[in-house]
């Protein structure tokens, strides 16, 4: 069976969505990448999805769910390079993925996950002083 | 039906002195004249001559009056294009019934019955000529209007880039389903492209905000959101806001009163600035 691969960036993870997806691989990549974020401590997760012509509301659904598992697990998630006609099908869905951070490539997508794990890391850095 | 007429026999023959009357007529009904009218006079004549030869009065869309067809349609479409009511349309060629009138009792003066019939014909020829013009006249219009939606729809979404990373949607008319699909299509568009962090949606130009225009407004942002970019919402007069707070309409997105605090507000968040030279130490120029 078909797998998508999970590559580690430093502390990131990053899923880069290639096929078509369907809803046993949408399932199976959850499985993957919680037990990737506990094994690896990764703190940001990017689902790079510009390969993504077709994404129905299950595929919507299962971007949420993954942020809100991440998050859980301490890690931030952002989906980058959304294809216009993408975010106008979600919009029309329903599905605004409030949840989710985004961003527009890999590059502002690194870039946001440096951004917010620091500014965590100085909520902590202050509450400890 | 067919009828048999001497119309046409009668037109070939006195086709000249039917043409000035006819011009005479149409001189003191309208402004129009010159040489293109009598041109087109003459042609109008001459085309009528043959359909009436063909005999069918009550059928003009046959092959036999196309030629009478085309002249009218040329005759409304240009009287469109030059903003001509359809009353003048028409006149053109119910204006000829007088002096077909005129020509068919000198010709037939004594003749009660035979006057009678061929005026019918003509009256029946002409009226429908003259509806014809009228509906083509409107169905150019029709044509003339649509082509001005399309060219609104087009024009009138614009996404400017103001800056390295900025974005402006200034938008102008009322937002319907139609137009924010163009909108948002158009500003998604540009945010791949220009690879754009903040959109600043300027709604100076939309008359009203009621709870339908908020939900487009609403969906090209939760849409732009999904692309990565962040929106700004300026220009929102003080009427407007009223109006918004009253009909209990939320927009959950940043919004500044004017397209400048809009401006300043993205540049802080790209971390850039404008000074002015004096103040960065500098003299002006």
């Amino acid at each position: 069976m078909e797998q998508i691969p999970i590559l580690k960036i430093g502390d990131c993870l990053l899923v880069s969505i290639q096929v078509d997806m369907h809803d046993r691989l949408a399932m199976a990549l959850q499985d993957d990448l919680t037990s990737k974020i506990v094994a690896t401590h990764a703190r940001g997760v990017m689902i790079d999805i510009s390969a993504l012509e077709i994404v129905d509301s299950f595929i919507g659904r299962m971007l949420n769910n993954i942020a809100a598992m991440s998050r859980i697990l301490d890690a931030v998630t952002v989906v980058v390079g959304m294809q216009p006609a993408v975010a106008i099908t979600l919009v029309e869905l329903g599905l605004a993925l409030t949840g989710v951070k985004t961003a527009l490539n890999v590059d502002k997508g690194l870039e946001l996950i440096r951004r917010v794990i620091d500014d965590e890391e100085g909520q902590v850095d202050r509450r400890e002083e | 039906m067919k009828a048999s007429t001497t119309i046409p026999q009668l037109i070939d023959k006195n086709q000249k002195q039917l043409l000035v009357d006819w011009l005479d007529h149409q001189a003191a009904g309208s402004a129009g004249g010159g040489e293109e009218q009598r041109g087109l006079s003459q042609r109008f004549i001459a085309a009528l001559k043959d359909g009436l030869q063909s005999g069918q009065f009550t059928e003009i869309g046959t092959e036999a009056w196309a030629s009478t067809r085309a002249i009218l349609e040329e005759v409304s479409q240009e009287g469109a294009l030059r903003g001509d009511t359809p009353t003048q349309i028409a006149t053109f060629v119910l204006s000829l019934k007088l002096p077909l009138f005129n020509l068919l009792r000198r010709d037939l003066g004594k003749d009660a019955d035979k006057l009678a019939d061929e005026i019918w014909n003509a009256t029946l020829i002409l009226d429908k000529l003259g509806l014809y013009t009228t509906e083509f006249f409107q169905k150019s219009r029709e044509q003339v209007i649509l082509r001005q939606q399309q060219e609104m729809l087009e024009l009138s979404t614009p996404v400017v880039k103001l800056w390295e990373g900025i974005l402006a949607l200034p938008l102008i008319g009322t937002l319907d389903s139609a137009r924010t699909q163009v909108v948002m299509e158009n500003l998604l568009q540009e945010i791949m492209t220009t690879g754009a962090d903040i959109a600043i949606i300027d709604i100076t130009g939309v008359p009203t905000v009621d709870t339908l225009v908020a939900q487009h407004l609403l969906k090209t942002i939760s849409a732009a959101r999904l692309m990565g970019a962040d929106c700004i919402i300026s220009g929102i007069r003080p009427q407007i806001a009223q109006t918004m707070v009253h009909l209990g309409v939320e927009l959950d997105v940043v919004s500044k009163a004017t397209m400048a605090d809009a401006f300043a507000l993205a540049l802080r968040r790209l971390g850039q600035s404008v000074a002015s030279p004096a103040r960065a130490g500098g003299k002006p120029a």
